[in-house]
């Protein structure tokens, strides 16, 4: 038995003087956690009372032509949602930047990678750039969207460069795309203006299932697919410490 | 079962993560732990939209195969994974400088030197 | 079902654990990925395929990467945290 006031003999030094400290958290933790198991415990699993999502469900199609009910929610019902949370990721890139701006290069310079890496990273680039398209114009019929490919349209321009680095990371170009897809997210909100609110959709419905239908959804997808790449991507060239000298 | 399997996994991890927040003293354990922390209420919150039996909220050509799980849940995870990513970048820059800053990541060391600091600029 | 789900829930704590524990930072990292991963295969079993294909490409993927670059920038690539660090 262990006392948790940390009197053992010979055990008063350096880092063991903590083990009374460190026992006392473990215990705290798990009393909390058992608190939280048994307040969550009250929501049954599998029933829990939510009819907003069925209701939305229900009509999701019918208003917004969307297959993926998850993209009607995300762009047709909380597109003013979206954006704030498009914001919040350009706000967090470019105050990375602003840190990182005079921290200058990393401890460890960045060296070639080895010939296979090189190799298949630029093999991998093209395909990489496919999938990542065809997650994002596929966003409101099938999984996925502009989140989750722009996210693969990051790692498709950032593995080359993490093979070579001294290959260069055009940051202006970056920051161009991300501006514009901003640009075409807010240009359509506000065409939206006409029809009534900000954001409403355009376009109408489509055929069902057609990748053309969900009227203007899909091209907000595009806008953010292409802000979210262009800004993880100049996120991650920042973090390595490369190619930032000409930016 | 399964209910009582996710959300104990999902406290779990919130568990894990306050362990490493609270009782660790490295900066990059401390970030460590948010992540796993965040982990825990993504899984949290998709559990708790989970229908026994419910289909993906995907239509097919605009008919629901069956009943739907609850999409909404699965909207608010989307959105605070892709936050959860900025966050997790912002806090990785601002370890980067105060290592170039402070020279350790300790978290105590560093805030002794910054309240040393604070302490010289008023007097 | 639930057979999937306690094997993934037990990957993703013990994951989590050595996240936290580990001394060797490459290896915790890599720990951490190994709960995104399983995480987006619990997100895969709750029918949310849409939060399962965003965890396994932010949270596994790029996330552990810049993780990873950090650690090299900082200079801990392949370190070990010291007992009660003191540099």
């Amino acid at each position: 038995m262990k006392s948790a006031g940390g009197y053992a003999p010979a055990r008063i030094r350096g880092h063991e003087r903590n083990h009374g400290k460190t026992v006392a958290s473990v215990l705290f933790l798990g009393g909390l956690g058992l608190m939280l198991f048994e307040l969550i415990s009250a929501v049954p699993f599998g029933s829990a009372p939510m009819q907003v999502g069925q209701a939305i469900a229900g009509e999701a199609f019918a208003r917004t032509g969307a297959d993926n009910i998850v993209t009607a929610i995300l762009l047709g019902y909380r597109g003013l949602d979206t954006l704030g949370e498009v914001t919040i990721l350009f706000t967090a890139a470019a105050a990375a930047g602003m840190v990182l701006a005079g921290a200058g290069r990393g401890e460890a310079q960045g060296q070639e990678a080895g010939f296979i890496f090189r190799t298949a990273a630029w093999m991998l680039f093209p395909f990489l750039l496919v999938l990542g398209a065809y997650i994002i114009i596929h966003g409101h019929l099938t999984p996925g969207g502009g989140f989750q490919g722009g996210a693969i349209l990051a790692a498709a321009f950032f593995t080359p460069l993490l093979a070579s680095p001294a290959s260069p990371f055009n940051h202006r170009v970056a920051i161009l795309v991300e501006g514009f897809a901003g640009l075409v997210f807010v240009v359509i909100g506000l065409a939206g203006l006409a029809k009534g609110a900000f954001l409403t959709q355009l376009l109408g419905t489509g055929t069902p299932g057609a990748l053309l239908s969900a009227g203007s959804l899909p091209v907000l997808y595009v806008a953010i697919g292409l802000k979210v790449g262009s800004e993880l991507a100049g996120l991650m060239a920042r973090v390595f410490g490369e190619g930032s000298a000409r930016s | 079962m399964t209910g009582t399997l996710l959300y104990g996994g999902a406290i779990g991890l919130v568990i894990i993560g306050l362990y490493a927040i609270v009782a660790r003293r490295h900066l990059m354990r401390n970030i460590f732990g948010l992540a796993v922390m965040e982990s825990g209420v993504n899984l949290l919150l998709a559990s708790v939209g989970y229908r026994p039996g419910g289909h993906a909220p995907i239509l097919v050509a605009g008919a629901a195969p069956g009943p739907l799980v609850d999409p909404i849940p699965q909207a608010l995870v989307l959105t605070a994974i892709v936050i959860g990513f900025g966050v997790l970048a912002l806090a990785l820059a601002l370890v980067v400088r105060v290592r170039q800053a402070y020279g350790t990541l300790d978290n105590r060391a560093v805030a002794r030197r910054l309240r040393a600091e604070n302490g010289e600029a008023r007097s | 079902m639930t057979v999937l789900v306690a094997i993934s829930v037990a990957v993703m704590l013990i994951a989590a654990i050595m996240a936290v524990a580990l001394r060797n930072w490459l290896a915790a990292v890599a720990a951490l990925s190994v709960v995104s991963l399983a995480l987006s295969f619990l997100f895969a079993l709750l029918r949310a395929p849409d939060v399962a294909l965003a965890e396994a490409a932010v949270g596994a993927g790029l996330s552990g990467v810049l993780l990873a670059l950090t650690l090299r920038r900082i200079g801990l690539w392949g370190g070990r945290e010291k007992k009660g660090e003191k540099e």
